[in-house]
């Protein structure tokens, strides 16, 4: 028996507007409960939705990111289930005539690509947010339960992949990209760990090519979690396989702390959600100059910026990786790249040092006290042989804490680098007349004595002579005694 | 000073307000008397803002005393059908499950009222979620109608209808779902009028049916009622299926002239299925249509035969969507606190907080939009709404407008159709077509029947108000219908 995973993602991602999908009220993260709601999103009688313009800018940019086709018409559904975080009873989503559908996008795997097609990237309202009190923690049996809306409202993109994906692995890819698309387009933060980015998957294996039945698995709360679930929920396939049963057709939930997924209902369990068209909204018809003007103002995408780092400037892919996974740190670079100087050595320098200054600080790049054309001409400074190395390091150090100009700092402190011949020629004459046994060392053939003699000139120059320079007449010097 | 104010046009004491020939104060106080008078045997109203009303209107001739600046008709009282969100004065829908609910927010048609510093007396009974057709399906308790208290106002808007005709308020708002205003209008004898759908705003409408309901004036006149869709019409940006269209001046266009004209007699609503005495006053009106110059055939819109079957899928499908939201959970009623499951509160608060004819409605809903029922119920449903509009724009291409009773019959006993809904829906089987199509329509009374008032109703093509508000002025000149029932003289 030949065995072939199949995944299909789900995912939600929160958009970033400053208003809701349906009201006026304020999208921020966090506060007092119910803070954040009003007549609309609490679903009162009488009220109507109006839909969020920017919202559905924003769903339509990251469906022409993902190389979708934009509906030149599409409608709202009311999908109608009962559930306490549900103001109307209803969620009003899109259905069978989504915002955008046939896309795709292809994921570097490193040693292969993969395209995977999307079905469908559509616009709907999120819910509340339930915290059900009790043993169980969950509604059934619940003591009380208690209800934020503050979430109630804020606009969702879904996105729906065919069942193009083959490992947990290229999920976790897929979603990554997928996130990475969502920052640079500046539609949302995309944070699983507040609820930002959502993933839910389809999973089935794959029998000889005969297709499996189909898992749908939830609370897969982080990239990771998404790895794990999918990878235990193949095991258990493919071991309910092997042992001749049948997979059940059902949706099972990850367990974080087990590391496994439990059945939570069965398909005879499926709800019904009644869907039928939004009769208090107008269909969404986006007309040619509106897509293209969005479509205009979509950016160099990761990918793209990827593959133009590599061929055009160079890098190598660690470098191009570490800039592009993060769209502040590749503007950054790229602002810096204005500047003349080499992409390869700026590009270590941004994704190095600078980087672990970032880091070691918490400081987000967009705060960063080291202006790009700073770091730019303190590598010119490197390039020129004016200072070292080292000594750039240092400089940058003090640069970055204190938010004075690196050149300023070279410049007040002094530290220029001695490459001067004629100064240089001085100092290793007194090293060589100071330390005679090392000298005789060095003659005799002791390698180790030229590091010592190069220490003894830097110890001098205090660490401002050219290393390279004051090798050569060391070397010189010496071997012209013999 | 009575007999003077009553029996005026609405727009009358506005001006006899302004003039200062009478205040504010005074006529609000006269209609409220009126109100504590005849509400025991009555039942117009839910609730009565006496004292706000009275509130306001001595902030309105206080503003009037001291020249300042008023709204159109500064200091008219008007009735408000409950079913739409007033802020700080409860709003019922004559259901027990928002029997205690306070909005928090005024309906654009109530902001849209009290910027013309109209008054709002008082809310009127209905039937619970504008389900009915006649006012017996309140939680309150049935409204009787004026002209014969054994029998009902119609429905759903019977209480406004009522309080018109009794003389409880100068003019009065309603919504109109499948006839909802122009039934109980023709019933009590007084002006309806059903806008275009999205003419007026339904921002604040508590929902029945969403792409149907249309707010509307019930007024004792076609004046007042051009008067007050002036008020009310107009664009809403908080309501999506609103029309941004341009505002009509409604009372410029009551010429009277109506030579040239050619108006449909719809044959499938004036026949089989009308009562005898309705279709005689029917065919006077007719006459004296013609009378006025105006041409009248028959013609036939072969699939009315479906609307009714139509309307019960649509209605009822976006019914048990709309009102899944009173659950407990956040407003309004809730069974009981201690339940044992979220699930357990939900059921026993819906089954003890509608009534029947609501839940009758919401599980047909329900069943309508089931999976593997949807295309054959819902689905069809709408293949016929569109044949319906066509059958319409089609008539539209021949006739300005087209005519038929409002009601197949007078006001009916209270009792007598409540057990058996399908006789029920057949009351609204006239009025049902135009909210399908989302064209305007209105009711005129045109005669008594036994002493009943009969209603004659014209349609016409979307937007075409001030037409239809020109012919029902016309003909309510020529017919002289001024019979008032004995309450009203009380
Ligand atoms: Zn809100």
């Amino acid at each position: 028996m030949e065995f072939e995973t199949v995944i299909g993602l789900e995912i939600h991602i929160e958009l970033n507007t400053s208003s809701k999908m349906f009201c006026g009220c304020s999208t921020e993260f966090g506060g007092e409960p119910n803070a954040r709601a009003c007549p609309v999103c609490l679903g009162h009688p009488g009220v109507l939705p109006v839909v969020n313009r920017g919202a559905v800018e924003s769903a339509i940019m990251l469906a022409l990111a993902l190389n979708c086709k934009i509906s030149e018409r599409s409608i709202f559904h009311r999908k109608n289930y009962f559930y306490p975080d549900m103001p109307k009873n209803y969620q009003i989503s899109q259905y069978d005539v989504p915002l955008s559908v046939d896309g795709w996008f292809d994921i570097d795997m490193g040693e292969y690509e993969r395209r995977v097609g999307i079905v469908r990237v559509h616009l709907e309202e999120d819910t509340g947010k339930s915290i059900h009190v009790g043993e169980s923690g969950r509604i059934h049996g619940a003591e009380y339960s208690l209800e934020d809306f503050n979430r109630a409202g804020i606009p969702l993109a879904e996105i729906v992949t065919r069942p193009d994906i083959r490992s947990p692995e290229e999920s976790s890819v897929f979603l990554q990209n997928l996130r990475d698309i969502a920052v640079y387009l500046g539609i949302s933060d995309c944070k699983m760990e507040e609820g930002s980015l959502r993933c839910d998957a389809n999973i089935s294996i794959s029998v000889d090519g005969k297709e499996g039945t189909k898992v749908e698995i939830k609370n897969m709360n982080s990239f990771r979690s998404l790895r794990r679930a999918l990878s235990f929920e193949e095991e258990r396939q493919r071991g309910v396989l092997n042992a001749g049963r049948e997979v059940k057709q059902e949706t099972r939930h990850f367990d974080e702390v087990g590391g496994e997924t439990h059945s939570l209902r069965s398909k005879e369990e499926a709800f019904d959600y009644r869907y039928f068209p939004e009769p208090d909204l107008v269909p969404l018809e986006p007309d040619k100059e509106w897509t293209n003007d969005l479509r205009a103002k979509i950016p160099e995408l990761p990918q793209e910026k990827r593959k133009r780092y590599e061929s055009a400037l160079l890098l190598p892919k660690e470098i191009s990786s570490v800039l592009v996974g993060d769209r502040a740190l590749a503007e950054y670079f790229e602002r810096a790249l204005t500047e003349g100087q080499d992409p390869v050595e700026l590009g270590k320098w941004v994704s190095g040092e600078l980087l672990a200054l970032l880091r070691q600080e918490s400081i987000p790049v967009e705060e960063c006290r080291v202006e790009p054309s700073g770091l730019a001409n303190l590598i010119k400074l490197v390039s020129e042989k004016v200072i070292s190395g080292k000594m750039a390091k240092d400089v940058l150090r003090e640069a970055f804490d204190s938010g004075e100009r690196p050149e300023e700092i070279v410049k007040e402190g002094g530290l220029f680098q001695i490459s001067d011949e004629n100064e240089l020629v001085g100092v290793v004459d007194d090293v060589i007349k100071e330390n005679p046994m090392a000298v005789s060392d060095f003659k005799s053939g002791k390698e180790q004595a030229l590091k010592f003699l190069m220490g003894k000139v830097m110890k001098k120059t205090r660490g401002k002579a050219s290393p390279e320079e004051a090798t050569r007449i060391l070397t010189e010097r010496l071997e012209n005694q013999a | 000073m009575k007999e003077e104010i009553l029996g005026k046009k609405a727009i009358e004491i506005a001006d006899m307000i302004k003039k200062r020939e009478v205040s504010a104060s005074e006529v609000t106080g006269l209609f409220l008397e009126r109100i504590e008078k005849l509400e025991p045997e009555l039942g117009s109203f839910i609730t009565v803002c006496a004292e706000s009303a009275r509130e306001k209107a001595k902030e309105i001739d206080k503003k009037i005393d001291s020249g300042e600046k008023v709204g159109r008709f500064a200091g008219v009282p008007i009735a408000v059908k409950d079913v739409l969100c007033t802020k700080g004065i409860r709003t019922t829908c004559a259901s027990k499950i928002l029997e205690n609910f306070v909005p928090v927010y005024d309906a654009t048609v109530i902001e849209r009222i009290s910027e013309a510093s109209m008054i709002v007396i008082g809310k009127t009974n209905m039937d619970e979620f504008a389900m009915g057709s006649s006012t017996e399906n309140s939680f309150f308790g049935p409204t009787k109608n004026p002209w014969d208290k054994e029998r009902v106002p119609g429905g759903s808007s019977g209480g406004s209808a009522a309080a018109m005709a009794a003389g409880e308020a100068p003019w009065a708002i309603g919504s109109d779902t499948g006839g909802s205003i122009r039934q109980p209008a023709s019933l009590c004898g007084i002006v309806g009028l059903k806008p275009t759908y999205g003419l007026v705003s339904r921002y604040g409408l508590v929902a029945f049916a969403s792409s149907l309901d249309q707010v509307g004036p019930m007024t004792g006149n076609v004046a007042d009622c051009a008067a007050m869709l002036e008020v009310i019409a107009g664009h809403d940006r908080r309501d999506s299926t609103s029309i941004p269209a341009q505002r009509n001046e409604y009372l410029e266009g009551l010429t009277g002239d109506l030579k040239g004209m050619k108006v449909g007699i719809v044959s499938e609503l004036s026949g089989d299925g009308i009562d005898e005495g309705v279709l005689r006053c029917f065919r006077l009106t007719c006459e004296i249509l013609e009378s006025l110059g105006v041409i009248c055939e028959e013609v036939s819109l072969p699939n009315f035969e479906y609307a009714l079957s139509s309307y019960y899928i649509i209605a009822p499908a976006e019914a048990s969507s709309n009102l899944a939201r009173y659950d407990g959970v956040r407003y309004g009623f809730r069974a009981r606190d201690n339940a044992d499951s979220v699930w357990e509160m939900y059921e026993e608060t819906r089954t003890g907080g509608f009534g029947q004819e609501v839940k009758r409605r919401i599980m047909l809903g329900t069943f309508a939009l089931s999976a593997g029922y949807y295309e054959q119920y819902y689905g069809k449903a709408q293949k016929i709404r569109t044949l319906i509009l066509r059958d319409f724009e089609k008539a539209f291409e021949r006739f300005d407008i087209l005519v038929s009773p409002t009601s197949p019959t007078v006001a009916f006993r209270i009792g007598e159709k409540v057990d058996d809904p399908l006789k029920m829906y057949l009351s609204d089987i006239c009025t049902i077509p135009v909210n399908l199509a989302g064209i305007p329509a209105m009711s005129i009374p045109c005669g008594l029947d036994d002493g009943l008032p009969v209603g004659f109703q014209l349609m016409g093509p979307a937007l075409s108000e001030s037409l239809i508000l020109n012919v029902s002025f016309a003909l309510e000149e020529e017919i002289g219908f001024d019979a008032k029932p004995q309450t009203f003289r009380a």
